[in-house]
């Protein structure tokens, strides 16, 4: 069986401590594409088991609203994984994100725990989607083996903090050290035809110097961002959302493009740009982007 | 008896009282009565001096005793120390079964809880009891009825008479020795001393304490020297610290800047919204952000505020500063900006009864546009509690909730649907503070609901792009998110009333008792 929401708006996926019910329950409302409930990083080494308690009774509870709910395990080296996965898709997850993913193997060890618990909690088998974190540079360097190691694998994602640290730097601000990681990733993952989202921007001082990160990644071709405060999403959106010039732009290339091919013109202007038919994806996705968003109003 | 707002109202309490029930915002308009007087001691000489040793020894020349009425003002805040300072002097007399008549009680005078419990103090007055004192009227340590009040409702009740204060207390940043008081220019400034104009008109004694002693004439004076018995020096009135705040920071909580939006969004798609209009906000983080983003829209727009009223913050302030009011109306100074707008020639002290009092010829109220309030609940006829917590505690104040509310032609109450897990939009309010006939529009987080009595906003709202819902669906959301509570228990015996503006009882407030689980 294959979950059809694969592939889905993820502008914005927001870091969630499952432990915190006050954060959990009802983080819907800043209105992000996908919470991540996180039980790795957030959750202090003697609270694992408190968190998937609290992660359990949200995701059976709660009505997040078209929020898609995906659940950060443990990494595959700690002992607590296997759990972490069993609870996540007792409580009916949507997807589970693998950290410090460095092969192939590790995507499908967890694909396998994920089909022994499906199996075991009744739920329909293939349904919970996965991503994969790439923390450190042999992830990187693995990465379009990483992308196509599953038909559940919807996207990989960059944590730099781990990278950086594994590559002997820090995170500056400037970018210029998740650059090679950036750049692959996005290959990696256009190669393989999965989704894309860049790494977390902690400092929520700085909402000017976030804005110019999302606009680089933007036109990288990442498809989304990892989010620490709610206070980061309408940036993201702002900039990941097809503008009005970009809609009508859109529009006029897919109906160019349509009625050119009737008359056997392969290659035209419209608005002083040459277009052919390469451009055809780029506008109907411009265009299914904006429908996405909720932003499109026209016909097409 | 059941009151306008379908509250049951002992008749036990309306004769103890001698009060009516609630009967409609506007039961009253018209009314005709005589006002009440103070008794006033002439003095025709030139000793040239009021001022008297210490509290003690005015409260001697007072001739302070058993049953007597105090007054005193709130513009201190968390920072007040003149009522406990007079309090303890007269616990330390010996004097008993004094009623407190304020215009607000809250954090500061904690202490009056044990002048409570030993029978110093039997009877409260007051707008708000937050803090211990509430817990305590709750837990009915108070050997008499708390009276809830509105700041328009408090000068009603002393202009009428149905309140005489005998001796007033007023605490003011400078003074000089014949009584002239100002709000600003000492080491404690409030800037205005708006809520004690009335005790200095109708108390039967005045007494101003400062701690900064100015030379005559302190003018122009914020209450005049002709309405002041003594004058007293005190090392200090009040905290600055905890006085006003500094600038009030706008809130990053993305939650209060969604609902901040949708309040600016509907604002100004009402037909008030035009040059000219008049407006009034609170202090809370998503009131404020409102207020600035209206402020960008009013200069997009080329739209003048004629007067801003409060109850006042930076950001009313800074509509002064940077032109786009015509004047603001001062009651109450929240923080430092606010204090020092105080000199700008445009911004006008008014007292609480030019604010809001319901028993004169008009007040401000009435003539105000949008009025932007919080509420600890709203119930589905639109009722808003904002005195009794929902766990029964007194915990809130009314502050000039119901005068505003009832005044302005547009009331929007922000409240986030849920506080923590209790949901604050619910089918019956645990006390009802301002009724709904008031309420015009309910914003919060999760959507929109407009007072159907209110057919020309809805319909102005027709093509407006804002999370619209009905006040049950919000109640219903929040109840499929935490469940339904189960109602708060009371005792039977009445620890308060919650005083309609107009001096009819709008709700009574019952002590506490231990929530008892079913099969225990």
């Amino acid at each position: 069986m294959i979950n059809l929401v694969k592939k889905r708006l993820r502008r914005t996926m927001m870091f969630l401590n499952a432990q915190k019910p006050g954060l959990i329950k009802d983080p819907y409302i800043y209105r992000p594409d996908s919470i991540i409930l996180d039980l790795e990083d957030a959750v202090a080494e003697n609270q694992k088991d408190a968190a998937r308690f609290s992660l359990y009774h949200a995701l059976k509870e709660i009505d997040y609203r078209g929020c898609e709910r995906v659940v950060r395990i443990n990494g595959l080296d700690t002992p607590y994984w296997q759990e972490d996965i069993r609870c996540a898709v007792a409580g009916g997850c949507d997807a589970i994100r693998i950290p410090k993913v460095e092969c192939p193997k590790d995507v499908h060890r967890v694909e396998e725990e994920i089909l022994k618990a499906e199996k075991d909690f009744g739920m329909p088998e293939g349904m919970i989607l996965i991503m994969a974190a790439i923390e450190s540079a042999r992830g990187v360097m693995k990465a379009l083996d990483i992308c196509e190691a599953s038909d559940r694998l919807f996207g990989i994602a960059l944590s730099g903090g781990d990278y950086t640290k594994d590559l002997q730097t820090r995170i500056t601000g400037t970018g210029i050290e998740l650059m090679g990681a950036r750049q692959n990733l996005i290959i990696a993952a256009r190669a393989a035809k999965v989704q894309c989202f860049d790494t977390v921007y902690t400092n929520l001082d700085d909402m000017e110097g976030f804005q110019r990160d999302v606009e680089t990644i933007h036109l990288m071709g990442f498809d989304g961002k990892s989010i620490v405060n709610p206070r980061q999403i309408p940036i993201v959106h702002d900039i990941f959302t097809p503008s009005g010039k970009d809609i009508i732009f859109a529009e006029k290339v897919v109906r160019e493009i349509e009625e050119k091919k009737e008359m056997g013109i392969g290659v035209f202007t419209v608005d002083g740009k040459m277009i052919d038919i390469a451009f055809y994806d780029g506008a109907r996705r411009t265009i299914e982007l904006a429908k996405a968003s909720g932003v499109y109003k026209g016909d097409l | 008896m059941i009151n306008a707002v379908g509250r049951e109202i002992p008749e036990e309490i309306l004769k103890i009282t001698g009060k009516e029930p609630f009967k409609g915002n506007h039961y009253f308009d018209g009314y005709e009565y005589k006002k009440d007087g103070p008794s006033t001691r002439c003095v025709i000489n030139s000793e040239g001096s009021k001022l008297v040793e210490n509290i003690h020894e005015v409260l001697v020349k007072c001739g302070i005793q058993d049953g007597m009425t105090l007054g005193f003002h709130h513009h201190f805040r968390d920072g007040d120390y003149v009522v406990n300072m007079v309090m303890e002097e007269i616990h330390n007399m010996g004097i008993k079964d004094i009623t407190i008549c304020a215009s607000s009680l809250g954090k500061a005078h904690d202490k009056l809880v044990e002048f409570i419990e030993d029978g110093t103090i039997t009877n409260i007055q007051s707008s708000g009891v937050r803090g211990k004192i509430g817990r305590a009227i709750s837990e009915g340590k108070l050997k008499g009825l708390a009276v809830m009040r509105s700041h328009g409702g408090r000068v009603r009740a002393i202009e009428t008479g149905e309140v005489r204060i005998d001796i007033a207390f007023i605490g003011s940043p400078t003074c000089d020795d014949y009584g002239n008081c100002r709000g600003i220019g000492g080491k404690s400034d409030c800037g205005v001393l708006s809520y004690s104009m009335v005790d200095a008109d109708y108390a039967d004694k005045v007494v101003a304490i400062t701690d900064c002693l100015v030379p005559f004439p302190n003018f122009p004076a914020h209450i005049s020297m002709t309405k002041v018995d003594y004058v007293v020096v005190v090392d200090e009135i009040g905290n600055p610290d905890k006085i006003a705040t500094g600038a009030a920071k706008p809130t990053t909580d993305m939650r209060k800047l969604m609902m901040a939006d949708y309040c600016t969004q509907f604002v100004v798609n009402t037909p008030y919204f035009k040059d000219g209009f008049s407006y009034q906000t609170g202090v809370g983080g998503a009131s404020i952000a409102s207020t600035i983003s209206l402020s960008k829209i009013m200069k997009e727009r080329n739209i003048r505020m004629k007067f801003g009223v409060g109850g006042l913050t930076k950001p009313m302030c800074d509509l002064l500063e940077n032109n786009q009011v015509d004047a603001l109306l001062d009651t109450q100074d929240f923080d430092l900006n606010a204090v020092e707008s105080v000199i700008n020639p445009k911004h006008f002290r008014i007292s609480a009864g030019e604010y809001a009092d319901p028993f004169n010829k008009g007040a401000v109220v009435n003539k105000l546009d949008f009025v932007i309030l919080a509420a600890l609940e709203v119930d589905v006829n639109f009722n808003c509690n904002v005195v009794v917590g929902s766990d029964g505690i007194i915990t809130g104040a009314q502050g000039g909730h119901p005068d505003t509310a009832a005044g302005a032609k547009c009331t929007i109450v922000i409240a986030p649907l849920l506080q923590g897990r209790i949901p604050a939009i619910c089918t019956d309010v645990t006390t009802v503070t301002t009724p709904g006939e008031s309420i015009d529009v309910v914003i919060t987080d999760y959507g929109i609901a407009i007072n159907p009595r209110r057919q020309d906003l809805i319909d102005a709202m027709k093509n407006v792009d804002l999370p619209f819902k009905t006040i049950e669906e919000l109640r219903d959301i929040a109840f499929s998110i935490v469940g339904e509570p189960e109602r708060v228990q009371f005792d039977d015996k009445v620890v308060g009333i919650i005083e309609g503006r107009d001096g009819t009882v709008m709700d009574v407030v019952r002590k506490i008792k231990k929530f008892e689980f079913s099969g225990e």
